[in-house]
């Protein structure tokens, strides 16, 4: 006999959110979480896209912490002298089910955890599982502390520097070029005055990306999110890439601060916080086997992340295989079978949800950043080359533009560029 | 050839608040003598540890500090089979505690 019929490890967005599901369907659970509250260790860059919380908390818009309903988008290629933008703004991102939020994982991940226990979960913050109860292959539950607790089903959602998903359904440790780190100042600034430098209106937000300068032309860049009242501002870089730079990343951080771009955005604003964070980057090919005997594994633990260059998923892909790990465990409760193959039923459910379809559509693209190099320490600089020739003007009589682009263009060299326009277009 | 650098990434980490494990480490590195390529090793950290806890002085001595970490993982994944002899989480409710996150 159990203690629990469930246990979930971790209190981020996929832990909570099955925790809540399983609370809600009459199950005991018992949530364990190494911080002193919930999203005491977490960090975020960051937004999430509204649709699965949508799903499990019809109006979590207007009774979660959120910060922002982002409405605006920006992609940087930066330069140190130069910074090319292109914006994006459009009605669609304010419907419901396609809009997305920034958030601070301290009040949000504290409203989720909320969320389950006020449905039944027991949750426990402070202590970290340091091992899991094993019988075989068979997970059994945790230890935790002193004590070790049982549970028909333990659920892993204990985030991408997962240190038990190796035990219970061997998961292996990611390779460097799989994973980025990333690092996020949080910047207090007056809300009126966010508004005004990102033309937004009352209570919205934008999101801005930068490749480029911001990671010294190395694989990565930059990412700013407004907050109510502060900004989130930061650079992921992947690990393999980084660790050639001549530069730290604190550096890399502070000089990207700096620049002219980013120094207008944050003029006056007070640093309040710092964080780290790792990422898995690796897309489709890195994720584990999310099942074993007696255990799923959910969210980041799970490496179900996605970065597009454009457009950077996790926090929808933790909601929903939260709630769809709880689903199958609910199920095989029901079946009062346990084993991997009884659980598989969450495979079922993750395969037919946008969370493994969207993972598979885009597996190429982890490949195709990593190998393309020129969008980080070519492209920038070419964009700054062909612009400069059609914005500076300084008397001497102007060659015609097409002479002027084309000269830019074979720096670069005009076939490197189609090849690479053509990679991203088959990764995409 | 890894530049200085002139941020003080100690005056950031003292935003945070941090109950440190006095005593317990929960990162240790390996003796520099015991590990080869110890020295490649240490700098990839160097450059990669966002807390700035590996660090080589004037002299190009390596130094490590548990104290600041921010416990990313990122030196688990770099060197966690190379120079780290161990690494784990902070015992219970020790290591940083993010405000905001």
């Amino acid at each position: 006999m159990s203690d629990f019929d469930a246990i979930v490890v971790g209190a981020g967005c996929a832990g909570s959110v099955a925790a809540y599901t399983l609370a809600k369907a009459g199950k005991s659970v018992l949530m364990v979480e190494r911080g002193n509250f919930a999203g005491a260790k977490n960090m975020t860059g960051g937004r999430i896209y509204a649709h699965s919380l949508k799903k499990v908390f019809p109006n979590f818009e207007k009774e979660a912490p959120v910060e922002r309903r982002i409405m605006r988008e920006r992609i940087s290629l930066l330069d140190p002298t130069s910074n090319f933008t292109i914006g994006f703004a459009s009605e669609a991102m304010a419907q419901e089910g396609k809009d997305s939020y920034s958030v601070l994982f301290g009040p949000f991940d504290q409203w989720l955890a909320e969320q389950a226990e006020d449905a039944g979960a027991e949750v426990i913050c402070g202590i970290p599982v340091e091992d899991l109860v094993m019988d075989g292959s068979r997970v059994l539950g945790v230890v935790a502390g002193e004590d070790e607790l049982t549970a028909d089903i333990t659920i892993l959602a204990d985030g991408v520097n997962s240190l038990l998903t190796p035990k219970a359904v061997g998961a292996p440790t990611p390779k460097p070029s799989e994973m980025a780190v990333g690092v996020k100042e949080l910047i207090e600034l007056p809300a009126e005055v966010i508004e005004d430098r990102l033309l937004c209106g009352p209570g919205e937000g934008a999101a801005w990306l930068f490749a480029g300068d911001s990671t010294k032309g190395h694989i990565g860049g930059g990412f700013m999110y407004t907050n109510k009242s502060s900004i989130s501002l930061g650079l992921v870089a992947t690990l393999s890439d980084l660790v050639t730079a001549k530069t730290t990343i604190y550096q890399m951080m502070e000089d990207f601060k700096q620049h002219p771009e980013v120094a207008a955005l944050i003029r006056g604003g007070k640093l309040v916080e710092y964080s780290g964070h790792m990422v898995s980057e690796g897309g489709y090919h890195m994720i584990p086997r999310l099942v074993g005997d007696g255990c799923l594994v959910a969210g980041d633990a799970g490496m179900l992340c996605m970065n597009l260059g454009y457009c950077v998923r996790g926090m929808d892909f933790a909601v929903a295989s939260g709630q769809l790990a709880a689903q199958a465990a609910i199920e095989a409760m029901d079946r009062k079978d346990f084993s991997a193959s009884s659980l598989n039923r969450y495979m079922e459910l993750l395969e037919s949800s946008f969370v493994l379809r969207d993972m598979r559509q885009y597996q190429r693209f982890p490949h195709f950043m990593e190998s393309t190099k020129r969008i980080f320490n070519g492209y920038p600089a070419l964009v700054r080359d062909i612009f400069n020739g059609m914005f500076v003007v300084d008397g001497e009589p102007q060659p015609p533009l097409k002479k002027k682009v084309l000269g830019s263009v074979k720096e670069v060299g005009l076939m490197n560029i189609l090849k690479d326009v053509r990679g991203g277009m088959k990764a995409l | 050839m890894i530049e200085p650098s002139t941020v003080n990434v100690d005056a950031k980490l003292s935003l945070n608040k941090y109950d440190v494990d006095e005593e317990v480490a929960h990162i240790v590195l390996k003796d520099a003598a015991e590990a080869p390529g110890f020295d490649a090793e240490f700098d990839k950290l160097v450059i990669a540890c966002p807390a700035g806890l590996y660090r080589r002085d004037e002299n190009g001595t390596p130094s490590f500090d548990y104290a600041g970490c921010l416990e990313c993982g990122t030196c688990r994944i770099l060197c966690g089979q190379t120079i780290l002899e161990k690494w784990a989480f902070p015992g219970p409710t020790k290591g940083v505690e993010y405000r905001w996150g």
